[in-house]
């Protein structure tokens, strides 16, 4: 309106196109990219998001969709990855594509060599890679083997390789979902940098927040169609607006009405002290002390490396690391739970952060999977009784309204959401008294996490208690009745939900055992 | 006849390794003018292959695991040479002799599970030892000798039914085998069908299930009403009937139990499993250890078969144990696999092996043709996983002899 000379658009797409086998996965999709923007995709898991991303960057070839790609004025047909390299479009994955025991310099040059007479050139390798580290802002040494730096740090690795190609068009797929809040932060004044260089930027993101704090444009994808594409300069965008866009409804509110009714202390441990698996004068865990409450729902916040996973992990049957001591009441006796089968026979379950690579086998399907955890319950003389395991996975495919055509379906064809949902049957049926869950809602949309949120209210309401563990502090803020906070692997402090917001949480996360510490108030403190 | 087709088309599919096999028996039968499917020949198949079979079975379990076994040929020969001696030294019954070979097994097998399982170096190079350990173990205990074994031993490689009751021109025992199995399958799908109705599953039409159960019946008792003809005293041989035995328990056992279970489990996806309570060192150290014991058992049999132990029995078995298990659809990677699939994949092996040597195919040539067909079945396999559909000799043997409910098409374009 006002912008009397609008930027010409990098990209164009019209009317694109793609059908699997049986599914349509994109149905005239268009998105248009202006020069210089930092361009947003969102959209429920299944979209089409990637489907969207993969086209663009040649992975499905041209000639496998209908419609046009323009690209700077020109309309281009990339047949593999390497013609939209070639073209400056480089796309980064939100799987790593890094090699761990290679260096930093080695990863930004693979497939991209620096040589000199057919033998690579380590001199110009590392020095090219000090000059573009340096422009992602960081100092490390170009020598150092990638599985020696952070996630966040390897994320900022993928961004430098990509510069090294001259990309025009930069492509992020979840670039933060892995990250913490300070990486993430450095991630996108990355990105505003880049932007401020000339390079467009295009990222799919189910981090609403982000988006607003830096996208340029928003394209909002639903069912395999473009929904609409919201320009921030025309007004500013609220995440409810984005969200309505994304579900086709305007969701009340992000997290189901819950009343807790809390009864009496179920859990506790003190003096809980484990050390790392592989370096045992490091711990892991240091004088832990918490306690769950009947009907409590617990958070537990900590940066990436806090040690929450690993604590959990420890109480679930010792299943992370050497414990060195502590003690563990639940239901008011003390107990020993050195394996998962004992952990799981004493009424614990572990929901793993990591679904794919901790929780599920992905060659089994729905009903294998909800029951693998306690076969014992549908076998006689440990001979599974199949007719037992279809109804049990039946049953809580209809109560987790999972959506899956049946319960013989492959886990691994189903979206992240009903993966998840299945994870969650697959530790309902072992019928837990402490319910343990690490990243419930990692890489899921909005309606599915809306809905995981019921299912953990509802365990909450059957008088269970219930521990989250989370890297987003609005869902911990929204679901816990009580939040703990981690750092260095030790707890730093407790908040009720009435006290606790995002800066009294990250005060008490980022706190180090040098910045002066406070001791963890005891159970008496809170209760 | 689109109705025809709607009738076949699943059970085509199901039974695409099957159909591999009767293509074979039909075009080697055409080929050789008969001689394939001629009593004696089917028979001969049988009993010059019931141990690579019975290995096949352990094996497929070890590969489901994710591990691989290449001591079983040293460990068999281990095993004989042990029995053998210990029969011709000691003058023990044929019976403890094969006690005494299933415990040698067990304990060769509890070596190589305590190295995998507890110490956790991997299969391959464990085994790798014990293939050298158990071969220079069998050539020190031997002597490097052939050692004879008594004829009553030699009843489990080269023993047949006897002969019962009135003279009907077959072997009636073989028969009674033959319609007894049929009855059993008929019995066992009309009862799963009658669960399946009860929990609402999908259940397919009775005209397809007829059908199939009629062509399984059909070649079940075209294979037992050939060999019930040979030559009388010739009849089914003791070695398929174990073979037999060990299929119908291993099947079980990997399918329908909680030990079975586990195993896919652990081969699917160890991490996963272990935080789901399974005991993945107990389940490692259990495949392995089975593993020994059938290697054993197959040693056995051969030794009983060939009427004597050597120094070189058993020298790339594990190489035939292993291309069985690969063309009967397991997955390198771990967590996919069937017992049936690996019997079945085991008899392609066979029944290529003894065409070939009917037309006089020399050793060179023969070779060469089964490796190209494992390479085939393997890259097919590979190829249908690629385009997105199920593989299919793997995952269909997996639902072997019950109709998949599953969806064919798979939903791509999923996010994250």
């Amino acid at each position: 309106m006002v912008d009397a000379t609008p930027r010409a658009p990098i990209l164009e797409m019209v009317g694109i196109t793609k059908t699997f086998p049986g599914v349509k996965a994109l149905s005239d999709v268009t998105l248009t990219v202006r020069r210089g923007d930092v361009h947003a995709i969102v959209g429920e898991n299944g979209a089409g998001k990637s489907t969207l991303m993969k086209v663009l960057s040649g992975v499905h070839p041209h000639g496998s969709y209908d419609g046009t790609i323009r690209y700077n004025g020109q309309d281009v047909a990339f047949g593999s990855i390497r013609d939209s390299e070639h073209a400056g479009i480089v796309i980064i994955h939100q799987e790593l594509a890094l090699i761990p025991e290679l260096s930093i310099a080695e990863n930004i040059f693979l497939g991209n060599e620096e040589t000199r007479r057919g033998a690579i050139d380590w001199v110009k390798t590392n020095n090219k890679a000090r000059e573009l580290l340096a422009r992602v802002g960081l100092r490390e040494d170009p020598e150092t083997p990638i599985k020696n730096i952070g996630v966040g740090k390897q994320q900022l690795v993928e961004i430098a390789k990509a510069l090294s190609k001259d990309v025009q068009l930069l492509i992020l797929d979840e670039p933060t979902a892995a990250l913490n809040e300070e990486d993430s932060q450095h991630l996108l004044d990355l990105i505003r940098g880049l932007r401020e260089r000339g390079i467009t930027s295009i990222m799919i993101s189910h981090k609403l927040n982000e988006i607003e704090a830096i996208a340029d444009a928003i394209t909002i994808i639903r069912d395999g169609r473009t929904v609409e594409t919201l320009d921030i300069r025309e007004g500013a965008v609220d995440e409810d607006r984005i969200i309505r866009g994304m579900v086709g409804r305007s969701l009340e509110s992000r997290f189901p009405d819950h009343t807790p009714d809390i009864g009496e202390t179920m859990f506790e441990i003190s003096g809980w002290t484990v050390a790392h698996p592989q370096v045992p004068e490091r711990l892991v865990a240091k004088q832990s002390e918490f306690f769950v409450r009947r009907g409590e729902i617990v958070g537990f916040a900590g940066l990436m490396g806090s040690g929450r996973t690993e604590l959990m992990r420890s109480i679930f049957g010792h299943s992370y690391g050497t414990w060195l001591g502590g003690t563990m009441t639940l239901n008011g006796k003390r107990v020993d739970l050195r394996s998962v089968p004992a952990a799981i026979d004493a009424g614990i379950g572990y929901v793993t952060e990591d679904r794919k690579v901790l929780g599920l086998n992905l060659l089994d399907d729905v009903k294998t999977t909800t029951v693998s955890a306690k076969l014992k319950k549908i076998a006689r003389n440990l001979v599974i009784d199949r007719r037992a395991e279809h109804t049990a996975a039946e049953d809580y495919r209809q109560a987790l309204r999972t959506k899956t055509p049946s319960v013989d379906y492959g886990v691994a064809k189903l979206s992240g959401g009903n993966q998840q949902k299945v994870v969650l049957a697959k530790w309902l049926f072992t019928d837990p008294d402490l319910l343990i869950l690490d990243e419930p809602t990692r890489g899921i949309d909005v309606g599915a996490k809306y809905e995981i949120y019921g299912i953990i209210q509802r365990l909450a309401n059957q008088g269970k208690g219930v521990i989250v563990v989370s890297s987003e502090l609005p869902e911990l803020l929204g679901l816990s009745d009580r939040i703990y906070t981690i750092s260095e692997g030790r707890i730093t402090g407790v908040l009720d939900k009435n006290e606790a917001d995002q800066e009294s949480l990250m005060r008490l996360m980022t706190q180090t055992s040098s910045s002066g510490s406070i001791p963890a108030p005891t159970p008496e403190d809170v209760a | 006849m689109n109705k025809l087709k709607e009738i076949f088309g699943g059970d085509i599919r199901q039974f695409g390794m099957i159909f591999a096999l009767v293509f074979l028996l039909v075009f080697f039968e055409v080929a050789t003018g008969g001689l394939v499917l001629d009593p004696g020949n089917v028979i001969n198949i049988f009993q010059g292959n019931s141990y690579i079979l019975v290995m096949a079975i352990g094996m497929v379990l070890v590969i489901i695991a994710g591990h691989i076994d290449l001591s079983v040929g040293s460990v068999a020969a281990f095993a004989g040479i042990v029995v053998a001696i210990a029969m011709r030294d000691w003058g023990i019954p044929w019976w403890a002799g094969i006690l005494l070979g299933l415990v040698i097994g067990a304990l060769v097998g509890a070596w190589q599970g305590f190295w995998v399982a507890v110490v956790g170096i991997p299969a391959f190079i464990v085994t790798l030892a014990g293939m050298l350990i158990f071969r220079g173990a069998n050539q020190y205990v031997g002597k490097s000798l052939t050692i004879p074994v008594p004829e009553q031993f030699q009843m489990i490689g080269a023993g047949y039914l006897p002969e019962v009751g009135p003279r009907t021109g077959y072997n009636n025992l073989t028969l009674l085998i033959g319609i007894a199995l049929c009855a059993a399958i008929v019995f066992g799908a009309l009862r799963n069908r009658r669960n399946q109705r009860k929990i609402g599953a999908d259940v397919e039409s009775g005209t397809v299930l007829g059908i199939r159960l009629a062509l399984i019946c059909a070649a079940i008792l075209a294979v037992i009403l050939t060999m019930a003809s040979g030559r009388r005293g010739t009849s089914l041989p003791i070695s398929a009937l174990i073979l037999g035995a060990l299929v119908l328990l291993y099947g079980f056992l990997s399918t329908r139990t909680i030990i079975g279970r586990h195993i896919y489990a652990v081969g699917g996806n160890r991490h996963a499993a272990e935080l789901s309570g399974v005991r993945s060192k107990r389940v490692n150290f259990l495949v392995m250890m089975n593993m020994s014991v059938l290697a054993a058992l197959a040693g056995m049999m051969f030794v009983a078969r060939s009427n004597a132990s050597g120094p070189f029995d058993g020298v790339g078995w594990e190489l035939d144990a292993i291309a069985a298990v690969f063309i009967g659809g397991a997955a390198v990677t771990g967590g996919v696999g069937t017992v049936v699939g690996a019997v079945i994949g085991g008899l392609v092996m066979a029944v290529l092996n003894n065409g070939l040597q009917l037309l006089g195919v020399g050793a060179d040539w023969t070779q060469i043709i089964k490796g190209l067909v494992l390479l085939a079945a393997v890259a097919f396999d590979v190829y249908n996983k690629s385009q997105g559909r199920r593989s299919i000799t793997g995952l269909l043997m997996q639902n072997f002899g019950r109709r998949s409910t599953e969806e064919t098409t798979e939903k791509v374009g999923q996010e994250s």
